[in-house]
């Protein structure tokens, strides 16, 4: 019994250290996300929600569980929602830059297909 | 077992997909397909625990994972970008709850579970449960108690029902002290002794209260500081729900989130120059700031301007800084913000934004607005990136910010804010302010900028001033 909690110490000290190294390296501007992000994972105690609401552990387990799994969804499916939603948002300006050069040659190239008999 | 191993192995893959979803944050570009992959991993996880031994009937499971889909999707799609921080100190609420319940659940089944009969009056025949789950499980519902209150605390600030003033009164910080304290000698006790449920669910009672009592004195500007940390304690609160259950998956998501919302909190603590402790227990930001220290305004003035003028030199300025602020989230005017940069780019201008850290109330709420705006990201810039960017500045266009330009945080020293990082919007050529009327920011103190011979005040809603700037500008 013991011996599971020192695995779970190295687990937890392992973890803090790779979201340290990780996080130091997410850019300021991503710090919204950042958090959006790290909320929605944080969503995956859905699994303990789960298996304490399957049924096995009685009733207050199970309405428990129950309430936990409607919380814990709703941050994971809002929380990776969000975070696509945001993500999504920031652009280059290469972006820009690119779609109006695309539109320019294509008006020239349908200007020149017309005419040309 | 070979279920067993199955679900380790999906819960192994998870764990990498979490991690690696996390790193792609490092950069935009990557950003969206690694949380993507993320995602997947969180899919994966959760079918691979539906095959789980201890599960008999799916019935209420389906049920909650149905109903979560229903309030989640909406939450997902449809909270506007400036509703972002409310959004995301409910999330941490919804976040600690689930731990909190499952805490309470394990607790009740490893105390009342197969314990019958004569068996149950032996002393210690009640601890089912072992002293280092225990230990994790009390942890767990003392921060995801805490964490519940707390983060509807913060939601309440930010959306606004609750005052966003600091709320003190006399012998607060010991109050508080004695109820934290009260919660860890519960806490000790419980290890002591796993099967008091009395002192269980007290513990429980009071980090509720606790949560309610911190969150009040902290006014609305911190909020950026109180947000990271409980979104740090949300994490801690998963992570210790992970030693609970015996799941290295939460350990490790409990982990990241814990150790990202702390980096969160101290990065937004220096950026205001102030410690931890001032911010959760100083009630910064109320009368008492604006008694203590700042110049008064006495026997100065402002040179206020008609969006005409401002156009005329916003125009023909060869480099603008914008400084965005909290006005510009509470005027919802990132869009005008771009068409007048934009406008100004096509004159021949060029446009960069300078994003203070702790301008707004969340950590990146401005890159998030101006992203919104299709404003392009490598047009944001940092506070070390600009600084020294000011001095060729034609003009510096301030909107809605106060205290992150207010030079008495260099030059002061009986300032409230003496010592915060500030941007040096003052070292512009010219600078335009763009400002409701000439009430004090969150420090409630003045701000010397306003009143600098080279700094012109464009009075009004921003949202209004800016659509006028844009027109005005169009004509130029």
């Amino acid at each position: 019994m013991s011996n599971t909690f020192i695995v779970q110490l190295y687990v937890f000290v392992l973890a803090a250290f790779v979201g340290y190294q990780v996080i130091t390296r997410v850019p300021p501007l991503l710090h919204t996300p950042l958090m959006s992000a790290t909320n929605a994972i944080s969503g995956i105690s859905l699994v303990g929600s789960i298996v304490a609401a399957g049924g096995k552990f009685g009733t207050v387990a199970t309405v428990l569980g129950f309430i936990a799994v409607v919380c814990a969804t709703t941050n994971v499916v809002g929380g990776f929602l969000i975070t696509d939603r945001m993500l999504r948002m920031f652009k280059r300006d290469d972006g820009r830059a690119k779609r109006d050069e695309e539109k320019a040659p294509a008006k020239a190239g349908v200007g020149a297909g017309a005419g040309t008999p | 077992m070979i279920r067993e191993y199955f679900i380790q192995a999906v819960y192994l893959a998870a764990s990498v997909l979490f991690i690696l979803g996390l790193k792609s944050l490092t950069s935009p570009d990557r950003a969206q397909r690694g949380m993507q992959q993320a995602a997947v991993g969180m899919l994966l996880a959760v079918v691979g625990t539906l095959v789980h031994q201890d599960i008999i009937t799916y019935g209420w499971i389906a049920g909650g994972l149905l109903l979560g889909t229903a309030i989640g999707y909406p939450l997902g799609m449809f909270v506007p970008m400036t509703a972002m921080p409310q959004r995301i100190a409910f999330s941490h609420m919804f976040g600690a709850l689930a731990a909190t319940l499952v805490g309470v659940a394990e607790y009740h089944h490893g105390s009342h579970g197969v314990v019958r009969g004569l068996l149950a009056l032996l002393p210690g025949a009640a601890a089912e449960i072992g002293r280092p789950k225990m230990a994790a499980l009390g942890f767990e519902v003392l921060f995801g108690a805490l964490t519940v209150t707390g983060s509807f605390m913060a939601f309440g600030k930010l959306q606004g029902f609750i005052t966003g003033r600091p709320v003190t009164y006399r012998g607060q910080n010991v109050m508080n002290l004695a109820l934290f304290a009260a919660a860890v000698g519960g806490l000790l006790y419980l290890v002591y002794d796993p099967s008091s449920a009395v002192v269980f669910y007290g513990m429980i009672v009071v980090a509720l209260a606790i949560g309610v009592l911190m969150v009040l004195p902290i006014g609305g500007a911190d909020m950026p500081v109180v947000v990271s940390l409980l979104n740090s304690y949300a994490g801690l609160a998963a992570s210790a729900t992970g030693f609970a259950i015996g799941n290295n998956v939460l350990i490790i998501c409990g982990a990241l989130d814990g150790a990202s919302g702390f980096l969160l909190s101290v990065l937004m603590s220096k950026a205001m120059n102030r410690s931890f402790t001032n911010v959760l227990f100083g009630a910064f930001g109320g009368e008492t700031a604006a008694a203590s220290g700042g110049k008064s305004a006495a026997g100065l003035t402002v040179q206020s301007v008609t969006p005409e003028d401002a156009a005329l030199r916003l125009a023909y300025a060869r480099s603008v800084i914008i400084v965005p602020g909290y006005g510009m989230a509470v005027a919802q005017s990132q869009h005008q913000v771009r068409e007048l940069a934009e406008l100004i780019e096509k004159k021949g201008g060029e446009v960069k934004y300078a994003i203070h850290p702790v301008a707004g109330r969340m950590p990146g709420h401005m890159n998030v607005l101006l992203a919104e705006a299709n404003v392009p990201y490598d047009r944001l810039y940092d506070m070390e990136e600009i600084n020294d960017q000011f001095e060729q500045a034609d003009v510096a266009l301030v909107i809605g910010a106060n205290d992150v330009v207010n030079p008495a945080a260099r030059t002061d020293p009986s300032s409230p804010i003496y010592g915060m990082p500030i941007l040096n919007a003052d070292r512009a050529r010219s600078v335009i302010v763009l400002k409701r009327s000439m009430a004090s920011g969150f420090a409630g103190i003045e701000n010397e900028l306003f009143y600098d011979g080279k700094t012109s005040m464009l009075f009004g809603d921003a949202k209004k001033s800016l659509t006028q700037l844009v027109s005005e500008v169009k004509n130029v």
